[in-house]
């Protein structure tokens, strides 16, 4: 079974690294999105400072969105999403695998590119650990619940707005706990409460949305 | 064995008799308690100390807002049991119920505009609980949307299900995070929200009203269930025959 993840995630690393546009888009989105906003709102160091928790967690969301819409789709379309099902392995790992290595390559680019940005939206250079541990704990949330509508919209010719039509209500939880942690930092509060809800959250993503990605490919694929 | 009954329900024939039996009762019941329920409270009821007469939009807008919440929770309860007895009529329940519930959400959200306005002199309030009503009608947009994009017609159905279950899962963690932020953020601006306890003359049409709502959604979705049947069934026999007769005795 480890074996078979191990597998899954080495595939996953090779085929990325075929296509690093499929990497870098969504970090270049990222970075373009939160350049946005101060030539949106106004320069004002200080302002951007109150301000940028929910400019990072928004473009974060979005761009974890962006590189979700074609998590299953090249699989679905040669075919490899049919073998998973047929596979003697358990659908719920296979998936789990397959956007676990998503996450390590998209969400963790992502983290990781994080702290540049939030020092040019002002954050203090202090509180960047927190804003990495807050991100590190809520992208796993966003690729997993993200690929819940993946999967059930894998099929369809066009499913980019259905998939954020679908997914960003249920993204509300993580943006409000992840740029709270971030306000309550900069506000000199304690953010250990918040750090170990994100997790909790995460641990109930990773338990249970397998099942649901699962379902949601079978139908996708059974169409 | 006393199961038969639930068993019978996936039929659609014998539902389809068996809501024609239900049905007149229903819209009774929905005319009686509303238009009660409506006299009562917009007319009978007095007015209240401090809002005067603006707070009788709450005979319209608490009915609709305990709709909104609990159409999604059926919504869930449709998709278990259609993913685990493969029941056709749980499906259409489903699709049949989503618009109704997002219509619920919108009219909550509307009423609650237009009671907000001369009450707290903003027609919108980043309050948690007008956000998670705003989230959930946004979840049944997600539903609906999702429904119509796949065209075949059983993989629509297992997809909304699952879409529903994923979304009710996530309703009390969305309905807790937001309480949060708005604690958070504003701290008991609106504590006009928390209203005094209300008199018996007040809540008693409410109650009705409320009682008028759901007997309202039961009558809406039959129809919609049982149109919905003649639709997906209209090669079947019983269904022609059935046509026949409807539109055979509106000729009479």
């Amino acid at each position: 079974m480890s074996r078979v993840f191990f597998l899954l995630i080495l595939r996953e690393a090779r085929l990325l690294a075929r296509r690093p546009a499929e990497l870098a888009n969504p970090l270049v989105f990222f970075a373009i999105v939160i350049a946005l906003f101060p030539l949106a709102v106004g320069p004002e160091t200080q302002m951007l400072r109150t301000l940028s928790p929910g400019l990072i967690w928004v473009a974060a969301l979005l761009a974890v969105l962006l590189s979700l819409e074609n998590l299953f789709r090249s699989d679905f379309e040669d075919g490899s999403l049919e073998q998973w099902v047929v596979s003697p392995h358990p659908l719920t790992v296979l998936v789990l695998a397959k956007v676990f290595a998503h996450w390590l390559f998209s969400g963790l680019a992502l983290v990781l590119l994080s702290p540049v940005l939030a020092i040019m939206l002002g954050l203090p250079a202090d509180r960047v650990p927190i804003l990495l541990a807050s991100l590190l704990l809520g992208t796993p949330i966003l690729s997993l619940l993200g690929a819940v509508g993946a999967a059930l919209t894998v099929g369809l010719k066009r499913g980019g707005i259905l998939l954020a039509l679908l997914i960003l209500p249920l993204y509300i939880p993580v943006l409000i706990l992840g740029s709270g942690v971030l306000q309550a930092a900069l506000q000199g509060l304690p953010t250990l409460g918040y750090l170990l809800w994100m997790a909790s959250l995460m641990m109930l993503t990773i338990t249970f949305t397998p099942f649901a990605i699962a379902a949601g490919l079978k139908i996708s694929v059974g169409e | 064995m006393k199961w038969t009954w639930f068993h019978r329900l996936g039929s659609p024939k014998w539902f389809y008799e068996l809501s024609g039996r239900w049905l007149p009762w229903f819209a009774v019941a929905t005319v009686l308690l509303i238009a009660t329920g409506l006299v009562w409270g917009l007319a009978i009821a007095p007015p209240d100390y401090q809002q005067g007469n603006s707070f009788r939009i709450i005979y319209i807008h608490v009915p609709a807002s305990f709709l909104a919440q609990s159409i999604y929770i059926s919504l869930a309860i449709a998709g278990v049991v259609g993913l685990v007895w493969k029941m056709k009529i749980a499906d259409v329940a489903l699709q049949q119920s989503a618009p109704i519930g997002a219509w619920m959400a919108f009219i909550s959200l509307l009423t609650g505009a237009i009671w907000g306005k001369p009450t707290w002199g903003a027609y919108w309030v980043w309050d948690a609980r007008l956000t998670a009503m705003l989230i959930l009608l946004f979840l049944y947009f997600g539903v609906i949307a999702l429904g119509q994009a796949i065209s075949n017609r059983d993989s629509a159905a297992k997809a909304c299900a699952v879409l529903s279950i994923v979304g009710v899962v996530n309703i009390p963690i969305i309905k807790y995070s937001v309480d949060w932020w708005n604690t958070l953020h504003q701290p008991a601006t609106f504590s006009v929200i928390e209203k005094p306890a209300m008199p018996v003359e007040m809540w008693v049409p409410l109650l009705i009203m409320v009682l008028g709502f759901y007997c309202f959604f039961t009558t809406v979705l039959l129809m919609r269930m049982r149109l919905e049947i003649l639709r997906r069934e209209a090669k079947t026999s019983w269904v022609k025959a059935e046509v026949t007769r409807l539109v055979g005795k509106k000729h009479e």
